[in-house]
């Protein structure tokens, strides 16, 4: 069973005149495992694709099903369920400000069901050790530099056990050294997991990373290699 | 227990909260201070009304005949005195006290200054008081032109109590006649007089010429012990003409109680004081529940983002309510327990903390803390987790 599944998928912005149209007749697959990069240039509709995919927004038209699950027509019950099965890196960290590292690992373990506090904890630090960040469990995002928040983010999509990552841009407020570690570091942990990942980027440094390229533009995919 | 486990949670809303120690400080003065003016208003309210029967609890009787045209304490109008005798006809009636009842201007000995003060006539051979240290006082009033004074009278009466402790001979003038006081009681102040005292009958009359001596404004009426003075009370309100009230001992004191409650608008400018620091607070914890909310917005759509349900989110901001109140109830009962003791002492009122109004406050400041959380959540059901990409 694939990851994902989009298939001849628009979607527009606006009604009546206003209507406008971000993503045309799209289609792609995304393989258990696999790493797939998105870049285009900016306003092509890669983060609306990604926002559909991630079942953030409701598919308006054609279909797109993630890990065995049809979205299309799907409320917010149901997009809320799919999302506990995804792990989500967004281009900024959004940690929660007020826990610790650790803590805001366990807000993603913490959505594992049928599991005690403690091995719900013991899940966090280990991924908080997998990233390399075993020294900073107590710290506040405050403390942390930015490419140690992305770490921590990373951790926490991950906590969560997905079967696939959507990242948005994660290497967009970092160095290009600390951006290419963070990613490796992603990819690494994807593939331990066999975990699918769709990574939005407009970083050429990190193309070589991905199993595919897809490319946008003006809400159509360029090439369907 | 291992379900308990398995649920337990990092706690998030206590974070949320302790992590911002200045706004959550400014959150729990502002809880207080709404609590401490509910505390103080209900307070005032209720001890004000106590305070108008102090000394209707004192009187040694069951059941109380009044005049059906009396509307307080401080308007006491006069009924037969047969009508008491009348009720001994009734096989469950021990004794009677008549008492007179009625506002006199005592003048103040030392600024010669007149005021008005609150006097009971009575026979000193007559049970008056429950409390016997009090009923062995009424012995001096056997001589004319005594009087008991209450040391819990206003000072502007005069420094009575304190020449009397100093052993001197005090004496005043009460409507252009002589009185000495010959002893001290504790009655307390109230709405309608700052000041008490009693008298005999005789002294009263001395006093308030123009009051005819066959008539009264109070009867007090004792019952044999297992009496039930409720069936007393239906068997003389049968018995006895209408131009007279029968009350029972509570009755009494609810009936003078009613007065200030419905008759004057002390009560509602209390309750709506407490209702102006409930208002306040529930702006205050409102703000402070709102901006922590639009400060978290993102926070919390990346929660929703990542599959945590919406009605989660409401719990914590829920939670951080509650949290809220319990924190901010305990310093506004502290701070409330110390505002009695003082206006205790500064008023002679009998301001005090009781069961029902710390639970009263209590339930006030949850539901403060409930309904601004309840409308802070409008700002999370904005929140769009698809617009944090």
């Amino acid at each position: 069973m694939a990851a994902v599944v989009v298939d001849n998928l628009s979607h527009a912005f606006g009604q009546g005149e206003m209507r406008r149209a971000v993503l045309q007749n799209i289609s792609f697959i995304i393989e258990p495992g696999e790493v797939v990069l998105l870049t285009g240039p900016s306003g092509c509709g890669k983060t609306t694709l990604l926002t559909l995919i991630g079942a953030l927004r409701t598919v308006q038209q054609g279909e797109v099903s993630v890990l065995g699950e049809s979205l299309h027509g799907a409320g917010r019950r149901r997009r809320q369920q799919v999302r506990r099965r995804i792990g989500m890196i967004f281009q900024g960290h959004n940690l929660l400000r007020c826990l610790t590292a650790e803590q805001n690992v366990q807000m993603g373990a913490d959505l594992l069901p049928d599991l005690s506090y403690r091995a719900r904890r013991d899940e966090a630090r280990q991924w908080l050790r997998a990233v390399g960040l075993e020294d900073h469990m107590a710290k506040v995002p405050h403390d942390l530099s930015g490419g140690q928040k992305q770490r921590v983010a990373i951790a926490r999509a991950l906590a969560a056990n997905p079967r696939l990552l959507l990242a948005d841009e994660p290497t967009a407020a970092l160095d290009s050294r600390t951006g290419r570690e963070v990613v490796e570091l992603l990819r690494r942990l994807a593939r331990e997991q066999s975990c699918a990942v769709l990574m939005v980027t407009h970083d050429p440094r990190i193309v070589d990373v991905a199993d595919r390229l897809l490319q946008m533009e003006d809400g159509r995919l360029k090439n369907a290699v | 227990m291992n379900r308990f486990w398995r649920g337990r949670r990092i706690p998030l809303s206590w974070l949320l909260l302790t992590r911002q120690p200045v706004r959550l400080l400014v959150a729990l003065a502002g809880i207080s201070f709404a609590g401490i003016l509910m505390f103080m208003q209900l307070g005032f309210r209720d001890g004000l009304f106590d305070a108008s029967v102090t000394a209707h609890r004192l009187f040694d009787a069951d059941v109380v005949l009044i005049s059906p045209r009396s509307a307080s304490s401080v308007s006491m109008e006069a009924f037969p005195r047969r009508r008491l005798v009348q009720t001994l006809a009734d096989p469950d009636v021990d004794g009677v006290t008549p008492v007179h009842w009625g506002l006199m201007l005592w003048r103040n000995p030392e600024t010669r200054r007149n005021r008005s003060i609150l006097a009971l006539g009575f026979n000193p051979d007559d049970p008056f008081f429950v409390d016997p240290s009090l009923a062995e006082k009424t012995d001096a009033l056997k001589q004319k032109g005594r009087i008991l004074f209450d040391q819990l009278s206003r000072p502007e009466f005069g420094p009575i109590a304190d020449w009397y402790r100093d052993g001197r001979v005090v004496e005043t003038e009460i409507a252009g006649n002589r009185v000495r006081v010959a002893g001290l009681v504790s009655l307390g102040t109230s709405f309608g007089a700052d000041g008490n005292l009693l008298t005999s009958t005789e002294t009263f009359l001395d006093l308030m010429p123009q009051k005819p001596p066959g008539a009264i404004e109070v009867g007090l009426v004792r019952l044999k012990p297992g009496a039930d003075p409720e069936q007393v009370v239906s068997r003389l309100r049968q018995r006895l003409p209408k131009d007279v009230s029968v009350l029972t001992k509570q009755g009494f004191i609810d009936f003078e109680q009613n007065y200030w409650k419905s008759s004057t608008s002390i009560g509602f400018i209390f309750t709506l004081g407490a209702a102006m620091g409930f208002v306040v607070g529930c702006v205050i914890v409102y703000q402070v529940l709102y901006t922590d909310v639009s400060d978290h917005l993102p926070e919390y759509a990346t929660l929703m983002a990542m599959g945590y349900r919406l009605s989660h989110l409401l719990g914590v901001v829920v939670r951080e309510g509650f949290y809220l109140a319990a924190m901010g109830y305990v310093p506004a009962y502290m701070a409330g327990q110390g505002l009695y003791w003082f206006v205790r002492d500064a008023t002679k009122l009998p301001v005090g903390m009781d069961l029902s109004r710390a639970l009263t406050v209590l339930v006030m400041i949850l539901v403060m803390c409930m309904l601004s959380s309840f409308l802070a959540m409008r700002r999370l059901i904005d929140a769009d987790p698809a617009e944090i990409f």
